[in-house]
């Protein structure tokens, strides 16, 4: 066979595979929309679910997905930002360096049910939280962590050494060089990062179960107090989100619709999702223009 | 003449490779010195000593004595950042900040404390100035810095070493990724603050350091083979060594 040939029968052969790919995603997405765009209508979004009738909707299980995220966030994220300036900027090429970074690998692997089962007995049972938003919020700071660590980290490594010179040799401290300099070059990339594991963290059901619980009692919206157990806002109620409760239809549903209401709730879900990934890229670009372009 | 700088005996090793043998030169007062040699004979080595940016290379020793107005700058109680805000640099690369140009000059004055707008911008302007750059950002100072010419950041870079006004300024072959213009503005800075630095100039252009320089130091192999007065030097070196590298047979 000549070259020409083998290039050609090479090219021809990760096409195919591409198009494999590209299939098995169209194909997933297009019948999660199909099936459960229809199903989707102001009600549904804004309406309880019910738990023996049909017409329910998935308000509180949206809130909830959107809260824990949040808590998620504003829990993981600063312990993100030092581990991974920690382990980007000061740490030495040691064996201690070593061993974080595989415990952060091994961190990453594991597997979110077992995740789950740990805070559901350290959190949930141990230290008594019960089924919280705040157990599911440690669980998927655990879930989360890594991932974010590894993402700060490298984002931060991308930055020019160039940088850090120039701002060293201008008399910046070591600190002032990476927080005024460093960071927000390297911002881009973990904003977009940040937004990524958003996804991740939103479509989670496994580690939640255990941690965030299987119910979505009745929350007053206007009740601002974090401490009363009716307020949305509560950390320590239990909260069933969405992934949660598209499992939970599936396995025990008993709403005669719950097949259409699981299909409703599943597009919602891979939308919102889509709109993290694709969101994230533009936001992240957005603000390296803004802080860096003409004004 | 009053020494600004010292150097005595100084070694520098990478891991168990050593770089420079020993190096002794002394640095005065408002003077440029060039330091010339072939690719690898230990010049970014010793220019980046001189305020310990080699400390960010991980593995690395320093022996022998560095003097900075007489203050030994690796003893322990040398305040690094201070040092650096009085010794500044210029990079082989262009490396302004991802911000605006007036950022960019003013950033390290804000970060010593000056707040006063009118002094910044003042400041801002006659850096610009000295470093020949002005006519060609004044209207655009908003603009992001990476946005111009290699040539152009260079000297921007070169305007914010000055804004800080240190008293000695480091340049790490400051031309070489430069366009002839552009090398000739530097130049011509040089020549025009060259009163009020001490200037040590890394430079692979042998016209350049002849052009500029008042002494040349040349180096080989990580050795200090002749020191004096440019003029001396490039018209009757010494050594045999310096010659031939002068006369282009190596390097
Ligand atoms: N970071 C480093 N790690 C190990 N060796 C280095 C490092 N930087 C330079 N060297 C070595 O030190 C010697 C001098 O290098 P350098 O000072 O960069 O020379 P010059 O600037 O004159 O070209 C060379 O042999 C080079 O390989
Ligand atoms: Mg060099």
């Amino acid at each position: 066979m000549n070259p020409k040939r083998t290039n050609q029968i090479a090219t021809g052969l990760i096409y195919v595979l591409v198009a494999i790919v590209v299939l098995i995603l169209a194909g997933l997405l297009g019948y999660i929309l199909v099936n459960g765009v229809p199903n989707i209508s102001w009600h549904f979004l804004t309406s309880g679910a019910e738990a023996f009738s049909a017409g329910g909707g998935i308000r509180d299980q949206l809130f909830n997905s959107l809260y824990l995220l949040v808590l998620t966030l504003i829990i993981s994220l600063p312990i993100a930002l030092g581990a991974g300036i920690y382990l980007s900027e000061y740490a030495a090429d040691n064996w201690v360096t070593n061993v974080i970074r595989t415990m952060i690998e091994v961190l990453s692997s594991l597997p979110s049910v077992v995740v789950g089962l740990f805070g559901y007995l350290l959190f949930v049972i141990k230290f008594g939280f019960g089924f919280s938003i705040l157990a599911g919020a440690i669980a998927l700071t655990f879930f989360n962590l890594p991932l974010l660590t590894r993402n700060i980290e490298e984002s931060l490594h991308n930055v020019s050494n160039l940088q850090r010179e120039a701002g060293l040799s201008l008399g910046l401290s070591n600190w002032k060089t990476i927080s005024g300099i460093v960071l927000p070059a390297a911002l881009p990339g973990i904003i977009t990062g940040v937004i990524l594991c958003s996804g991740r963290v939103f479509g989670e059901a496994a580690a939640l179960i255990y941690t965030a619980g299987q119910s979505a009692p009745t929350v007053n919206y206007l009740n601002f107090n974090p401490l009363s157990a009716t307020s949305f806002l509560n950390p320590m109620r239990p909260a069933e989100t969405l992934a949660v409760h598209i499992w939970k239809l599936n396995t025990e549903g008993i709403t005669p619709d719950a097949h259409l209401i699981s299909s409703g709730a599943s597009a919602v879900l891979i939308i919102v999702i889509l709109m993290f990934n694709l969101g994230a890229r533009a936001f992240g670009n957005l603000v390296y223009l803004k802080m860096t372009a003409v004004k | 003449m009053t020494n600004v700088i010292t150097t005595d005996n100084v070694r520098i090793s990478y891991g168990d490779h050593e770089a420079l043998h020993g190096i002794n030169l002394n640095f005065q007062e408002n003077q440029i010195t060039a330091l010339i040699g072939p690719s690898g004979c230990g010049k970014s080595t010793y220019l980046r000593s001189l305020n310990r940016m080699n400390d960010l290379i991980p593995n690395t020793t320093v022996t022998g004595e560095i003097r900075f107005r007489n203050n030994d700058i690796y003893s322990n109680s040398t305040d690094v950042v201070d040092l650096r805000k009085k010794i500044g640099m210029l990079f082989q690369q262009p490396n302004p900040f991802p911000l605006s140009v007036y950022e960019n000059v003013a950033y390290g004055l804000k970060l010593s404390g000056v707040v006063n707008k009118r002094m910044l911008d003042e400041r801002v302007e006659i850096s610009l100035k000295q470093a020949a750059i002005w006519d060609e950002v004044k209207d655009s100072l908003n603009k992001n810095a990476l946005s111009f010419s290699g040539g152009q950041q260079q000297r921007i870079c070169m305007a914010r070493v000055l804004a800080v006004q240190p008293e000695v300024i480091l340049m790490d072959e400051p031309t070489s990724a430069l366009d002839p213009i552009s090398s000739a503005k530097i130049e011509e800075t040089l020549m025009s603050i060259h009163d009020q630095f001490t200037i040590i100039i890394v430079t692979h252009n042998m016209q350049q350091a002849a052009r500029i320089s008042d002494k040349t130091a040349f180096l080989l192999n990580g050795d200090l083979v002749e020191f004096d007065q440019t003029e001396k030097m490039f018209i009757n070196p010494k050594m045999d060594a310096t010659s031939d590298y002068l006369n282009g047979k190596f390097g």
